[in-house]
């Protein structure tokens, strides 16, 4: 395709893409870079149906002053990225310096809200991502390998767990494993303590959530690989069975490097899915267990009375520099083979 | 047929007698809490709305929408029905409207304890009151020979006899659930134990306390005695719980107590259902709960036309007789003529015992926040109660720092 085609077939998701994507974040930069002014507050008389005393309440006409001269509020540079609810160096060195053992350092920097998200966040990254692309490679294998007349129905009860809302499918299994629930009531009975709670219990919520992950991502993986399983010639196949090699080899020596650059595609993009878990930690109601950083995010947006703006945009802006990173590896790959193919 | 036409008859006669607002244009937005006797209470809004455009929205996320919705401008509400904790950030960013010259003008039925005044100016009209308090299953309590509680010290011997007696395995209940709810419950622990959450008037967190570590405590020895997912239960949950039978003793809003004891559910356990005073904690003589209000506001980025249609129907309800007589057992109605019945208990009793309200802070929502993630982990074991404390005030400090209060 000549260039000057491609840029006009590009031009409107290009533009659609700096509208609503580029310049978001652009703007969520500056604003991470920005604290509220310093809060102007006055003595009052307060009174309410309880009775009347002397308070504080923010001088309204104070601040509409310094807020029209700065609307975008207090420079605060790269304050609110080092300080304590985000990478909080003060905190850490101060915490390496007191430490007696390693172990105690990283107990007390996973204490803080920041890392301790990060932590989350980068464990279920790395558990999920290579369990769905695993299961979704053998759901397809077998799938494929089944007789053509009941593999509609199989394909459609296999993506199910991708159409449920994943709200909702997180409800589901949150109701199952209430104390009360299926899945939690036997876990009692099983571990004969019935003080047991999956909610409650940290590990027991990661996991929980681990598997809903895997459970929910999985689909997705599937229906790609079962795509690219369709495209892998037939010839080679016959060949290597007449050499007399066995499944597994066949889909070690030619099923996978057919369908390599898919796989790199499918991880890519769970990864990029799996860095920003949010929704499962809603529907598990999971808050005091585990914290991702989409839910930090959405924590300084919502949760608190006080709008956090410089809060969530730092951490948004430091959520995709996370993503980048993660990343580097699976394009730099990708880059290599570009070069090599051509 | 005779009867039909007579009672047309007398419905339409009878919305004609209500509509005696006015009201001639304007439009008048609701945002509200969703509980039932707001429900009430904007119904009887409605019921003068005249040639007002009338919406509402009632919900549970109230306070999520509250603050973006009333910065645009206009803003997508006229009224905000708004409690002591909710009007604090719609005061801190300036977006409701005093409301003096409408009180004059149209308020003649609302009575004077009703105005919340900041340094003279009307901010919010209150109508209702509520607490927290004890709700007690008196069947339960007597099958043990225990008395019903009046501290939490009671509170965990009773819960403790009551699993011992192999009765309920969870006997206590109380709204834990990580965030908001948890928050609420340190204040009113914390509150009970006499502590002030501000170093001397300023913004200075003062939690990481002796008085601290009781509150923290106490509220362990309480999650114990509850079901083991507590962290994950609101009031509704709990009240879920308790209409199961699972709960013997619970602490509870005094506005939920409407749905609690309606005829929905087992009548033996709602009979047997007592609605009691908050408890004190601690050898304190205040309760362990907070006194709130709740009121409505008016939005500031709204026309003074639509403002003036909504302080008339809401002023309306906010000193309807009538809607205090015929859901006295809904809340406990601020207006005249108010008869507190058997369900207003558990607020009547707070103020006797000199409950104190929740602090209208500015700088508190910050330290509600913080509170409410920051104090999981020692509930969960894995922290010390001094250590959940610090955590608290370094997480408060910060925020607070970004916010321009420190």
């Amino acid at each position: 395709m000549p260039n000057r085609s491609f840029f006009w077939f590009f031009f409107p998701a290009g533009l659609a893409m700096i509208l609503f994507i580029g310049l978001p974040i652009i703007s969520t930069g500056i604003q991470s870079f920005y604290a509220q002014h310093d809060q102007i507050l006055i003595e009052v008389k307060k009174c309410d149906p309880f009775g009347c005393k002397t308070s504080v309440v923010v001088d309204q006409e104070a601040t509409s002053k310094i807020k029209d001269e700065k609307p975008l509020g207090k420079f605060n540079g790269f304050g609110t990225y080092i300080d304590r609810n985000h990478l909080a160096t003060d905190q850490v060195s101060e915490f390496w310096n007191e430490s007696k053992s390693v172990g105690e350092f990283i107990g007390k920097v996973g204490n803080l809200p920041f890392y301790k998200a990060l932590l989350f966040t980068l464990t279920y990254c790395v558990i999920v991502t290579p369990c769905v692309l695993l299961l979704g490679f053998i759901i397809a294998l077998s799938l494929n390998a089944i007789s053509r007349k009941i593999r509609g129905p199989l394909i459609f009860g296999t993506i199910l767990p991708m159409i449920v809302t994943p709200l909702v499918g997180s409800l589901v299994l949150f109701w199952m494993i209430d104390a009360e629930g299926i899945i939690g009531a036997n876990l009692q009975i099983l571990m004969d303590d019935p003080y047991l709670s999956v909610k409650s219990s940290k590990a027991l919520t990661w996991i929980t959530i681990i598997i809903y992950g895997v459970w929910h991502h999985s689909p997705f993986a599937f229906v790609v690989f079962y795509a690219a399983l369709q495209t892998v010639p037939q010839e080679p196949l016959e060949a290597s069975i007449i050499d007399g090699a066995s499944r597994f080899q066949r889909v070690k020596h030619i099923v996978l490097p057919h369908i390599y650059p898919v796989v790199t595609f499918v991880a890519l993009i769970s990864l990029m899915d799996n860095f920003r878990v949010f929704e499962p930690i809603i529907g598990f109601s999971a808050e005091g267990s585990a914290q991702s950083l989409s839910w930090l995010i959405y924590d300084n947006l919502v949760n608190e009375e006080v709008i956090l703006f410089g809060s969530a945009a730092a951490t948004s802006i430091m959520t995709i520099v996370g993503i980048s990173i993660i990343l580097t590896p699976v394009l730099l790959r990708t880059w290599k083979e570009f070069r090599t193919n051509r | 047929m005779k009867k039909i036409l007579v009672t047309l008859l007398f419905l339409l006669f009878g919305t004609v007698a209500n509509a005696d607002c006015n009201i001639k244009s304007g439009s008048i937005n609701i945002l509200a809490n969703d509980f039932p006797a707001l429900r009430t209470l904007v119904e009887t809004a409605k019921e003068c709305k005249g040639s007002a455009d009338f919406k509402v929205t009632h919900s549970a996320e109230h306070n999520k929408i509250a603050v973006p919705a009333l910065t645009a401008n206009p803003s997508e509400f006229s009224v905000r029905v708004a409690a002591n904790s909710s009007i604090v950030p719609l005061m801190n960013a300036d977006l409701i409207r005093p409301m003096n010259d409408l009180v004059k003008k149209y308020g003649k039925g609302i009575q004077e304890s009703q105005l919340i005044t900041i340094d003279g100016k009307v901010m919010a009209v209150a109508f209702m009151a509520n607490t927290q308090h004890l709700y007690v299953r008196t069947d339960v309590l007597q099958e043990n020979g225990i008395a019903i509680p009046k501290t939490y010290e009671e509170v965990v011997a009773a819960a403790e006899k009551i699993r011992a007696a192999g009765k309920m395995k969870y006997p206590y209940a109380a709204a834990y659930k990580a965030g908001w709810n948890l928050a609420e419950e340190f204040v009113n622990m914390y509150i009970g134990h006499g502590g002030e959450f501000f170093k001397d008037g300023g913004a200075q967190p003062n939690i990481n306390n002796a008085k601290g570590v009781a509150t923290l405590n106490m509220l362990k020895k309480l999650a114990d005695l509850s079901n083991p997912d507590y962290l994950t239960h609101d009031s509704e949950a709990i009240k879920v719980e308790w209409e199961s039978g699972n709960v013997a003793i619970m602490t509870l809003w005094a506005s939920r107590s409407g749905t609690l004891l309606d005829d929905e559910g087992d009548a033996k356990i709602t009979a047997a259902t007592k609605l009691v005073a908050p408890a004190t904690v601690g050898g304190g003589n205040i309760p362990a709960a907070t006194l709130w209000w709740d009121g409505f506001t008016l939005a500031k980025n709204r026309s003074d036309a639509d403002a003036e249609a909504s302080f008339r129907a809401m002023a309306h309800a906010a000193s309807s007789k009538e809607m205090v007589a015929k859901a006295a057992d809904q809340a406990v109605w601020l207006v005249e003529g108010f008869v507190p019945g058997p369900k207003s208990v558990g607020v009547i009793e707070a103020v006797k015992m000199g409950a104190k309200p929740y602090p209208m802070l500015p700088q508190m929502g910050l330290m509600h926040g913080a509170l409410g993630s920051e104090i999981v982990e020692f509930l969960q074991g894995n922290e010390s109660a001094e250590q959940a404390l610090k955590d608290v005030e370094a997480a408060y400090i910060t925020k607070a720092k970004e916010q321009g209060f420190l």
